[in-house]
């Protein structure tokens, strides 16, 4: 089923229609609102009035990470803060959190592209929707459950954790569709296994899962584990959450809601656009954001593009790969983005110095792991044990609090962390996706 | 008055002493004393030795994280109820002892106590206040 249908399967040069005239107002509207882009649009001596279709939109400048954290926090509101309903934040490389922003009219996209991904997924009415995205600040949980009303199918909000009772009341309400990240799915079936439920004795028939990535393989053991069909959601609350791609029962490509996102692949290196079928970073304006418009936002995604329609369900909507990796050192623990920068700084305003550190992350039983070993130099030593051990316990509460997880701290010794030469290795990842 | 320890960081990994041990005999440094505070992950050794100096900065160049830290050497006689009077009399003053330990003179029937107090010298001036004997560096290795 789809959700909008004329939207979702419509003709590519109406779709190309749309994406020119929501271009055209959304550049005017940033170029006029946000101080950030009328500087940049400057810098490149170029105006609104030089975009005049969707195919000129790689004139336009980029938008970085780094510009957001830099105009931290509401520097670029594209409206007054009256208009806006709703902010989030998610954790920035450095420091400030990355703000996100939504007036009623964007809550409204959000919950209309999320109802489309829970369609496309297969869910309808009738279903039961256990949502165990995590609820607050991050935007999945409420992203979800926002699609969620729009379809009028029954969302139970969860949140994250709790497993057993995720258990229990998957068991006695019969929930039919699970929305989680991939790996938490498989550590509630081994939690199931060892508290006597039968992972494959459920209801669920559906899982959206999403917010860090996963393989085929990861797919087949879920699959097999819970007996359902697990597809593959993508988002960033930069550009509005969990719903900008939705993987559909052909499991070949995640559909983009282009209409809303538009979508381009480019060289990260060079910034050149490339042909479809090419893998590279994923570049997406937002063309009807109101609050936070964001032109020609840098993901740091690796995907490829695939615009031919599909033949699985009929959507023209462009089709993105699963994501192969980042053009940049961004991890995802546990659906949370996590740079080695912000482990960094939380270091160096411990003691005033940077010690050697190294981040080990591993899944064990299904949940991501994080230990970060710090080599302890004569900065940080002590001869007591209660010294070092008050310092373990301050790396990993300003550390768990910087990132919004839970992370093991260990002390080593100097040099005993593998440096390649010139630059260390700052982190070594065990997971096997 | 205060003595000179070597304070080591080491890993809990399995030959981590033992390289500790033979970096400083490989220089002839001899070993008077020894004690070994441990934690599930780390440990740090804590060693009295001769030329402490040399010893540290032969440690430093095998990249051992180690410091020089200043502890009080008590002598006692090796009798019953000698360590108990010593603590008695920090007690009595309010000291507060991060950790000690102590080794055995033979030849002499004496004992000596290492001491890591809060205020070290607060420390040193009590005890020699109350008639106990605290070393030198020299003394310690006579």
């Amino acid at each position: 089923m789809m959700w909008d249908k004329p939207l979702e399967s419509m003709h590519p040069d109406k779709l190309k229609d749309i994406q020119s005239d929501r271009l055209k107002n959304i550049v005017k509207r940033v170029y006029d609102n946000v101080a950030f882009y009328t500087n940049s649009f400057n810098n490149l001596g170029i105006t609104p009035k030089d975009i005049k279709s969707i195919d000129d939109i790689h004139k336009l400048p980029f938008t970085k990470k780094s510009d957001l954290r830099d105009s931290y926090p509401f520097g670029m509101f594209a409206v007054p803060m009256e208009d806006v309903v709703e902010i989030h934040a998610s954790s920035g490389t450095t420091g400030n959190p990355t703000v996100v922003a939504y007036t009623r009219n964007d809550l409204k996209v959000w919950s209309t592209v999320m109802a489309r991904a829970i369609c496309i997924a297969g869910g309808v009415k009738g279903d039961i929707i256990q949502n165990a995205y995590g609820y607050g600040l991050f935007t999945g949980g409420l992203g979800v459950h926002y699609g969620a009303l729009e379809t009028g199918i029954t969302v139970l909000p969860m949140s994250s954790g709790n497993t057993l009772k995720q258990l229990q009341l998957m068991r006695d309400f019969k929930t039919t569709i699970i929305t989680c990240t991939p790996s938490y799915s498989l550590f509630m079936a081994e939690e199931a296994v060892e508290n006597g439920f039968h992972p494959q004795q459920t209801s669920l028939r559906i899982g959206i899962f999403g917010a860090e990535p996963w393989t085929e393989q990861m797919r087949q053991k879920i699959e097999e584990t819970w007996c359902i069909t697990a597809l593959d959601i993508y988002g960033l609350s930069e550009i509005i959450g969990p719903g900008v791609a939705q993987e559909c029962i052909g499991k070949n490509g995640l559909h983009i809601f282009s209409d809303h996102f538009y979508p381009e692949i480019i060289d990260p290196a060079t910034g050149e656009i490339m042909k479809d079928g090419s893998e590279g970073e994923l570049v997406i304006t937002t063309l009807t954001k109101e609050a936070i418009p964001l032109i020609r936002y840098r993901t740091g995604d690796i995907v490829s593009l695939n615009s031919e329609p599909c033949e699985a369900c009929a959507r023209t909507l462009p089709r993105i790969s699963k994501v192969k990796g980042r053009t940049d050192d961004m991890l995802i623990i546990r659906g949370i983005n996590v740079f080695p920068s912000q482990i960094e700084s939380v270091l160096l305003n411990i003691k005033g110095a940077q010690p050697h550190y190294q981040l080990v992350i591993d899944r064990k039983q299904s949940l991501d792991t994080i230990e970060v070993q710090v080599e302890v130099d004569e900065n940080f030593f002590s001869d007591e044990i209660k010294k070092l051990e008050l310092l373990k316990q301050k790396i990993k509460k300003d550390i768990d609090s910087v990132l919004s997880i839970s992370v093991d701290v260990s002390l080593v010794e100097p040099k005993t962390l593998s440096r390649s030469i010139g630059k260390a290795k700052r982190v070594i990842d065990k997971r096997i996706l | 008055m205060n003595v000179k320890q070597l304070s080591i960081f080491l890993e809990n990994k399995v030959g981590r002493l033992l390289e500790t041990t033979e970096v400083l005999a490989s220089q002839d440094i001899n070993i008077r004393a020894m004690s070994i505070a441990d934690t599930t992950d780390f440990g740090i050794v804590r060693l009295i030795v001769e030329n402490v100096d040399k010893a540290c900065r032969l440690l430093k160049m095998h990249d051992f994280t180690v410091e020089i830290t200043e502890v009080i050497a008590v002598e006692i006689d090796d009798k019953p109820g000698q360590l108990a009077k010593i603590l008695r009399t920090l007690q009595d003053n309010n000291l507060n002892i991060e950790y000690c330990y102590a080794f055995v003179e033979r030849n002499q029937d004496k004992a000596v106590v290492i001491l890591r107090m809060e205020s070290t010298d607060k420390a040193i001036q009590t005890l020699i206040n109350n008639g106990i004997k605290v070393l030198t560096q020299g003394e310690l290795f006579r």
